[in-house]
């Protein structure tokens, strides 16, 4: 880098800028630290505001205790199958149709893409949506986790412009050329070159169905079905936090209280943790999902 | 001669409809078939008869719900807490886009890009769970600065005061680095010979952003200002519905949560469907009223 001499007004700017940006990063990730920090220390230095930089008293009783506790391998079960059939159905599903949707030669393609883009501005709300699953069985079922909302038109709007993008008319002209069908360059290679777009989509919806809690808050009532978000929930929210008894004071506070603020920051960290492992993954792709998704707005 | 070429093709494309029939089918049952059952709106509920058996009542339940005592605090809550959202909300990312585009080394900026969107991915049980146990007046760590500031006791989130700001603040915390990707793809597009020929002839930084990268925005902005702008009385269910408790209650029950309550927990469809429907249309309007507005003055819209 050249160095010059920097006028006053650039001097200003750039001691603003370190310190805006210091102050945005210290409020995003020390949170996250602290939690980190806190699920790892003694419980009664967490709680009484000691634990400030650094893991004081090293404790792992949170960590025991989450790994004693049926209800969240229950859980963690649940949602790994949900997250993984769920996933795979959606990119069953959406892939093909997006395929379809990208061809200019598919006539029906501008009525059948208002007819699904439209269903992100109008719905029929919560209780027809509720009662048509009673009517279909689908209440108390893992199947309402993996059917009903297995195509996302947004993220199938995304799948199409990559298509139509990315793979050049010429390609299937030749491909038809020697006798090839649709399924077939579909799969061997329309699928293959876009390797990068079934990453974005494919994390998206997994992220989707690791997070989800709206679906088994409205769908299920079976203990043996709900997914990891529910148990977390009555873990976190409703203070049910030892497996064996019920909750403690609440806000009251007291003994029990600071262990079982321990066991909810392991609880975060366990529960967090695939999404973290993904997450350099997660980072790479979604933003190129959000630059494909934002060409066409 | 355009219909009827659908048919004629049709022999040639059918491979093409049995890949797309799969998703058609789901989309149809899963959102058409609820919309055709918004009718429950203006009907009674009939365990027997199904969906849309019930006796027809026109208008009643949107009346007895406008009539309610409950009415004006639901509007109230929900307004309140959208406005707040989008006002505050909305900037957040914009500037931080406008900051974080300033960063020159490369390593710096990945850091922070790194750092802003990883709280996008964390579930809402678990932010509202952090939110409880980091705000914790007793226990938790913000609890404690607050004492040690002089701020006294207070339950952040069992406060009419502070539910909002903390409602808005967790909200920005959690999404503002993520929704700032969208506005510095549009800054990676502005020509560099722009900032070139800017210094040539002197300009400041402050300067640059001001004439070169913020209406480099101004696009992306108003496009994603109209979509808020429909979502007005769509106020996240989960995030609300987690946060509340009784304490809160006056300022927190919105009319999502609303419907959750009377519809799937006690059973009143009618009633709940026509609230639904209520919030629906009121959406409708404000995004298409807002895309008439931004067409007028800026040539920019939707549809």
């Amino acid at each position: 880098m050249v160095r010059h001499r920097l006028s006053s007004g650039e001097i200003v700017f750039r001691a603003v800028l370190i310190a805006l940006c210091a102050l945005i990063f210290l409020a995003v990730a020390y949170p996250l630290y602290f939690i980190v920090i806190a699920s790892v220390s003694d419980s009664t230095m967490v709680s009484t505001g000691k634990v400030l930089l650094f893991p004081k008293g090293t404790s792992f009783f949170g960590y025991n205790e989450i790994f004693r506790d049926e209800r969240i391998w229950t859980g963690y079960r649940n949602t790994m199958f949900y997250t993984i059939a769920g996933t795979l159905v959606n990119l069953l599903f959406t892939l093909p149709a997006a395929y379809v949707l990208s061809r200019k030669e598919f006539k029906a393609r501008r009525f059948i893409m208002f007819a699904f883009v439209f269903t992100m501005f109008f719905n029929g709300g919560l209780i027809p949506t509720y009662l048509l699953m009673k009517d279909l069985h689908l209440t108390n079922t893992f199947w309402v986790f993996i059917i009903p909302f297995c195509v996302n038109v947004f993220y199938l709007i995304i799948a199409r412009t990559f298509f139509e993008s990315s793979l050049p008319p010429e390609l299937y002209e030749a491909a038809a050329m020697d006798g090839c069908s649709h399924f077939v360059y579909f799969v061997k290679v329309a699928l293959p070159l876009s390797k990068a777009l079934i990453s974005v989509v494919g994390l998206y919806y997994l992220v989707g169905h690791w997070n989800d809690f709206f679906t088994a808050l409205i769908y299920i009532r079976d203990n043996e079905l709900k997914p990891l978000q529910i148990i977390l929930r009555d873990i976190l929210l409703s203070n049910q936090v030892f497996a064996g008894g019920a909750g403690t004071g609440g806000a009251a506070g007291g003994y029990a209280q600071k262990y079982a603020d321990q066991i909810k920051y392991g609880v975060i960290i366990v529960s967090t943790l695939p999404i973290l492992v993904l997450y350099p993954f997660l980072q790479k792709y979604f933003e190129k999902g959000v630059m494909i998704g934002s060409v066409k707005g | 001669m355009r219909s009827g070429s659908v048919f004629s093709t049709l022999k040639r494309d059918y491979q093409l409809w049995i890949m797309v029939l799969p998703a058609i089918a789901i989309i149809f049952i899963f959102s058409y078939i609820p919309m055709y059952g918004v009718q429950l709106a203006f009907r009674d509920y009939d365990f027997s008869k199904g969906l849309t058996g019930g006796e027809w009542q026109g208008l009643h339940y949107f009346k007895q719900f406008i009539d309610s005592y409950l009415f004006a605090d639901l509007m109230r809550n929900t307004f309140f807490i959208s406005f707040a959202t989008i006002v505050i909300g909305f900037p957040a990312p914009i500037v931080l886009a406008l900051i974080l585009n300033q960063i020159r080394r490369k390593k710096a900026k990945q850091l922070m890009q790194t750092t802003v969107y990883l709280p996008h991915f964390i579930s809402v049980i678990v932010l509202v769970g952090m939110l409880n146990v980091l705000l914790s007046p007793e226990t938790g760590i913000v609890g404690h600065l607050m004492k040690s500031a002089g701020l006294g006791h207070i339950n952040l989130l069992a406060s009419t005061n502070t539910f909002i700001p903390t409602y808005v603040l967790s909200d920005i915390w959690q999404h503002c680095g993520w929704n700032s990707i969208i506005y510095l793809a549009a800054l990676s597009t502005v020509d560099p010979q722009l900032y070139d020929s800017a210094k040539m002839d002197g300009a400041s930084r402050w300067q640059t952003i001001r004439y070169i990268d913020f209406p480099a925005l101004v696009p992306t902005i108003i496009i994603l200002f109209i979509l808020s702008m429909g979502n007005i009385l769509s106020t996240g269910f989960e995030k609300i519905f987690l946060m509340q408790n009784a304490l809160n209650l006056p300022v927190s029950e919105v009319i999502a949560t609303y419907v959750y309550k009377i519809g799937i927990v006690s059973n009143q469809f009618s009633m709940a469907s026509a609230i639904g429907l209520f919030n629906t249309v009121i959406n409708f309007i404000f995004l298409f009223g807002m895309n008439a507005i931004s067409r007028r003055v800026s040539n920019t819209s939707l549809f």
